[in-house]
């Protein structure tokens, strides 16, 4: 938490405001009482009602600068705790954007977008409220001690029987309720999770009759949850009767004492009622205090998360000497590349080499963890080898910038993601100054252009957050489109044609070929039918290449590949 | 997700747990309205009716702890008139004159005693507000869960998860907050109003009279404050939503934002949006700010006001010095309460707009009720007919118009077309997910309308490509296709999947425990566990989706041989993606745009020369991309 608040420095001058002004607060809130006494001691016991008149006058101007310096301290206090949400979410929002995949992987999506949100939000919340209430309480507390003390030292005594009790009072409810309150937490993500499993899976539980069993596991979690509820609000019952009757008791102890007092000629009855408002004042910040430790270990949770984002450095940088390839267009070359995602104890692939130029096609096809995926995202630099070297128009990729080597990719992922935005706009993410022809012709390749005709506003159909409104073949298409318009030195298709149906796929990929003449082709598949006709086919195993070559080399040469195509033809198509 | 959070986050830090905290921005929030709030209200309250004597008890018990708190500053202020009256009459040298301090020690003892009920009365109201809120809020999840089992599947497919789990969750919850908290102090609240406006009457009703004076001033202050915060906090609301949907789109397409290098921009419509999001934020927290204070200033006119004319009654001798000590304390206590109430009227508010969504989901209209006498199948043979059968999921949009398909017992059916041609809607229909529109299916005879729903479910097997495990162990997950199903069959079930040998490999074997999202084993693993799930069950008649897209093809070596053994006697439609499934099926339906548009078998279309052939065609033939493979 205190880490966090280093990036409240350009705010500081906001803050040292805050604080002033909230000093000046608590200064006239707490001479208020004093002028009361005044009111009583000089002006009722001698009957002087201008007196009195007079301090009434000068009390009102008191309480009004209390209000101005209240809201001025508002004023700053808002600045600041937004300004710093602010400058703490374009810090993460800006680190994040230059994670590799690596740090992604680690920290998970999800994860990340809730610490670049809510847990700044939160953070944000706490400091406006420290910077309003709990810069106060002390101030408050300390100048009240002072201020009882200047009125009368012995009956001051009297707090050092009080505080005591009132700590420990909220300490005893406290220290029970806190950890129940994060059971109860728990017991509530239990019963999220049971409900979303069972919204998830509504076809199973009912096609296996086991209704029921949901049933039951739904009202266990429901019990549980209700057990523990009742039995920290009963606890937390205590806190307000015990905290009223603390108070209370102390004022009554304040004007038995006090009254021994002024019997003994020590105080006056003024002094008496402004002790016990600050008595009260007191043992009010003493509370505000005790909510600060229920309010900064949740915050303090999610400045725990924001710091492991801020600490992450990005694996992969820019180095400072870079090489601009020269002349060469489209080459890309592995030699001897092994990679291994960090912790595990195997590579995800080792000892691959190959090369491939433009106007080819490379396929690359094998089971899921053989490599696949993770071979192609090496060509982009997604991640950096272990030892080997990729190449790129014959320069290592770790030795361009990134921008440079990206450049010269059209990217289509195993997932396709489109953003909110248009169609046309989706499009041109690929090339930021396509013209409306380029983006058609993209699209017509990618056999995209016939449903977008059908849409009723054609490329300036919108598409919502996260494509829910277009078909998982449709989002794959327009994300084929994308990587096309891009015009792009080598194309790379990672299982892009997955939810593509035999007829779309067969026409897309000759389209492809007249379009990609020029270009390198990698293309990652499950189906044979898609790889059969590439130049080169890369079979991977179990992280290694099991064999290089054409369809007709493969099937007589390689194994696995023999394998795979019987698991999926027929006999006759193999021939 | 983040859109609900981000709209629950502002009520939550209204300041309701600080209980009786400064009711500061809570009302400058703006505020969600029910739509029948008269009707909705009443059937809250209808939930609250078994817990009545505890209610009346609570009731009874907040009016004491309220009375005997009301009363306490005017006992407490003659004790201080007491003591001025010695102190002033020795002052003024009355002969005699001391402190009476026999009466003041009474007073005190009065007052303890006051004090000790007081707190007792209000634990006790706590204590049993406790029971009855989280009672009711448990009946209430019950219902709600009770009520989603019933209803057809129509409503869930309508809906996102995430909108019917918020209703569950964060609608429920704000109700139990409400019950527990605000429900108590508004009687509290309301009565300390009423007590003390009396209390202050019998002391002095020019006094009242100044007190109460500034009340208009401050609610005049409150609402036209108020009023522009909402604005501003409607802002803020809009903006946070606007930037948290753009984190969530930029993290999700970080691959995509790197590899076509769009960082700068995207970082660049992230600052816009933040120096909006920054503009209305502390607009929006400051404007709330000034509440506070400028009450307190109102608050503190009246506090000086009161001194000062107080003091002045005191010395015209009208009123006792305690009097005043005691009507500050009141005039204190006064204006709490109706912020407080001010407060709790915007959050009952939105606790029955909460309450109305949840009512919502109770009214909905549930599956058609199970036939009176419910026929049986008592050996299942797996003859599926569809006769007639007319269906759409929309009232007035037809998707099938006369589908007829006759299956015999042991057969295979292949459903093959491209993606979202509706190849789910025949599982609906099948499983009664949905009810047909004409028409009627039946199986072995017995129209499916005639079962009970479970009845007709136990006979199917189902295997669909999106796996469904829970969080629980392995042995939880298989055991799961029938109840009571011993560990012998079980591990029979996962051998017979051939997935024994890769749970054996895990470090809790059998005992492994799935994560949340199941990513503790792979794709192709869940799948294995899915289809010894459905071996277990034993089925009569079989649902599968080929679709094997993410395994490996060792294992989809396996699963295929682990299909065609689960296959081998029963009725089974296949989502069929292989070639050979499909020509070796007894019958193949073809479908496109939601319907079946052609049926027969492999021969039979491609004789046709239809969609089918087409289809196969354009696959295999030795055309387009083909030529060089040849």
């Amino acid at each position: 938490m205190i880490k966090l608040f280093r990036h409240l420095k350009p705010y500081r001058w906001l803050v040292a405001a805050v604080l002033v002004f909230v000093f000046f607060q608590t200064l006239s809130e707490l001479y208020l009482p004093t002028l009361m006494s005044d009111i009583v001691d000089t002006g009722v016991v001698k009957g002087d009602t201008p007196y009195i008149w007079r301090v009434g006058l000068f009390m009102l101007l008191v309480a009004l600068g209390g209000m101005a310096c209240s809201i001025a301290a508002s004023y700053y206090s808002s600045k600041a705790a937004s300004g710093f949400g602010m400058s703490l979410r374009a810090k993460v929002f800006g680190h994040v954007t230059n994670f590799s995949l690596e740090e992604f992987d680690k920290l998970g999506t999800a994860s990340l977008i809730t610490r670049t949100t809510n847990d700044i939000t939160q953070v944000q919340q706490v400091l406006i409220m420290m910077l309003r209430m709990m810069v106060m309480a002390p101030m408050m507390c300390i100048g009240g001690i002072i201020m009882a003390v200047s009125k009368d030292a012995k009956l001051s005594l009297i707090f050092v029987v009080i505080m005591p009790v009132l700590a420990g009072a909220i300490f005893l409810i406290a220290g029970k309720g806190i950890p129940l309150f994060k059971a109860i937490q728990k017991k509530i993500d239990r019963l999220n999770l049971v409900m979303r499993e069972a919204l998830t899976g509504i076809r199973v539980i009912r096609s296996f009759n086991r209704i029921q069993h949901e049933e039951k596991r739904f009202e266990a979690a429901n019990a549980d949850l209700t057990e523990t509820s009742i039995k920290v609000n009963k606890i937390m019952a205590f806190m307000m009767p015990v905290m009223m009757l603390v108070m209370n008791v102390s004022s009554v102890a304040i004007i038995w004492f006090g009254g021994l007092r002024i019997d003994a000629g020590h105080m006056q009855v003024g002094d008496l009622m402004a002790f016990l408002q600050y008595a009260m004042q007191i043992m009010f910040s003493l509370i505000m205090v005790s909510m600060m430790f229920v309010m900064v270990p949740r915050a303090s949770a999610s400045a725990v998360r924001i710091n492991e984002v801020l600490e992450m450095a990005p694996i992969i940088k820019d180095t400072g000497v870079t090489k601009t390839p020269e002349s060469r267009k489209g080459y890309v070359e592995f030699r001897d590349v092994t990679f291994s995602y960090p912790g595990a104890e195997e590579p995800a692939v080792q000892h691959i080499s190959f090369s491939a130029s433009p106007g080819e096609v490379t396929a690359i096809i094998g089971g899921t963890g053989s490599g696949k995926s993770t071979l192609i995202s090496l060509i982009p630099r997604f991640y950096d080898v272990e030892s080997g070297q990729v190449l790129v128009d014959g320069v290592d990729v770790r030795e361009m910038t990134q921008a440079d080597l990206r450049s010269k990719i059209g990217f289509v992922p195993q997932k396709a993601v489109l953003f909110s935005g248009t169609i046309r706009e989706n499009i041109r993410y690929g090339k930021e100054d396509a013209t409306d022809e380029e983006v058609r012709h993209a699209a017509e390749i990618a056999q995209a252009a016939d449903f977008i005709g059908g849409m009723e506003n054609g490329y300036d159909s919108v598409i919502a957050q996260g494509g829910t409104n277009v078909s998982g073949g449709q989002k794959q298409r327009l994300s084929i489109a994308r990587a096309l318009v891009r015009g792009a030195e080598i194309y790379i298709f990672d299982d892009s044609f997955s939810a593509l149906d035999f007829k779309t796929d067969a026409k897309l990929r000759a389209a492809l070929k007249e379009e990609t003449r020029e270009s390198t082709v990698i293309i990652v598949a499950q189906r044979v039918s898609t790889v059969m006709d590439a130049d080169r086919i890369i079979v991977m195993n179990e992280s290694r290449i099991a064999g290089i070559g054409t369809h007709r080399e493969l099937m007589e040469t390689c194994d696995v590949y023999r394998e795979i195509v019987y698991s999926q033809l027929s006999e006759e198509e193999i021939a | 997700m983040s859109r609900e959070q981000s709209e629950k986050m502002p009520q939550r830090s209204g300041g309701r747990r600080g209980g009786h905290g400064p009711g500061g921005p809570g009302m400058a929030m703006p505020v969600e309205k029910a739509k029948d709030f008269k009707g909705t209200l009443k059937r809250l309250i209808r939930y609250l009716r078994p817990h009545k004597l505890q209610l009346i008890a609570v009731l009874a018990m907040a009016v004491l702890s309220t009375i005997f708190s009301i009363v306490s500053p005017k006992v407490m202020g003659e004790a201080t008139t007491k003591l001025f009256e010695g102190i002033y009459g020795k002052l003024q040298g009355i002969p005699g004159a001391s402190i009476d301090f026999q009466y003041i020690w009474e007073i005190v003892l009065y007052l303890i005693g006051l004090y000790l009920l007081s707190s007792l009365f209000s634990y006790v109201q706590q204590y049993l507000m406790a029971g009855v809120a989280q009672k009711t809020v448990y009946d209430l999840r019950q219902d709600v869960n009770g009520k989603l089992n019933k209803l057809p599947l129509k409503y869930f497919d309508a809906r996102t998860h995430g909108e019917i789990l918020s209703r569950v969750t964060n609608d429920v919850d704000n109700i139990s907050n409400t019950l527990q908290q605000s429900l108590t102090q508004l009687i509290t609240s309301i009565l300390t109003i009423i007590g003390v406006i009396v209390m202050m009457l019998t002391i002095s009703p020019l006094l009242t009279l100044i007190a109460i004076l500034t009340l208009p001033v401050s609610v005049l202050a409150i609402t036209s404050i108020a009023k522009r915060s909402q604005k501003q906090f409607v802002r803020q609301q809009k903006e946070l939503g606007q930037l948290n949907g753009h984190v969530e789109e930029m993290y999700t397409g970080h691959k995509i934002i790197k590899v076509f290098g769009r960082e700068r921009k995207s970082q660049q419509q992230f600052d816009e949006i933040n120096g909006r999001l920054y503009e209305a934020g502390w607009k929006a927290q400051f404007i709330s700010g000034v509440i506070m204070p400028i009450m307190s200033f109102i608050g503190n006119i009246g506090y000086v006001l009161i001194s000062v004319v107080g003091g002045i009654l005191v010395t015209k001798q009208t009123i006792k010095i305690g009097d005043v000590q005691a009507f500050i304390q009141y005039a204190r206590q006064f204006t709490m309460p109706i912020t407080q109430t001010a407060n709790i009227a915007n959050i009952i508010q939105s606790t029955v707009a909460s309450a109305e969504r949840v009512f919502e989901i109770l009214d909905e209209a549930e599956e058609t009720p199970e036939a009176a006498k419910p026929a049986r199948i008592e050996e299942p043979k797996g003859n599926v007919v569809f006769d007639h059968v007319k269906f759409g999921y929309e009232p007035n949009q037809s998707l099938i118009e006369d589908m007829n398909i006759r299956v015999s017992p042991g057969q295979t059916i292949a459903i093959v077309g491209p993606t979202g041609a509706g190849k789910t809607t025949l599982i609906n229909l099948l499983m009664r997910f949905y009810e047909v529109k004409g028409g009627a299916i039946t199986i072995d005879g017995v129209n499916i309308t005639e079962m009970k729903r479970g009845d007709l479910r136990s006979l199917f097997g189902m295997v669909l490509q999106d796996t469904w495990l829970f969080n629980g162990t392995i042995r939880e997950n298989i055991a799961y296709g029938r109840e009571g199903a011993t560990e012998e069959e079980v591990v029979q079930a996962a051998k017979a999947a051939h997935a024994d040998h890769f749970i054996r490999t895990l470090p809790g074997g059998y005992d492994t425990v799935l994560n949340e999202e199941a990513s503790n084993i792979s794709q192709g693993q869940k799948q294995l566990l899915t289809i010894a799930r459905a071996i277990l069950a034993d089925p009569a008649i079989l649902i599968l989706d080929e679709a094997t897209s993410s395994v490996d093809t060792r294992t989809e070596v396996y699963i295929q041989r682990a299909m065609n053994e689960l296959m081998k006697g029963r009725t089974s439609f296949v989502i069929a993606h292989r070639l050979s499934t499909i020509r070796d099926a007894d019958l193949i339906l073809v479908m496109n745009h939601g319907t079946v548009i052609e049926q027969g078998t492999h021969e039979q279309l491609l004789e046709q020369g239809g969609f089918y052939a087409d289809l196969y065609n354009s696959q295999f033939s030795k055309g387009g991309m083909d030529q060089e493979a040849g």
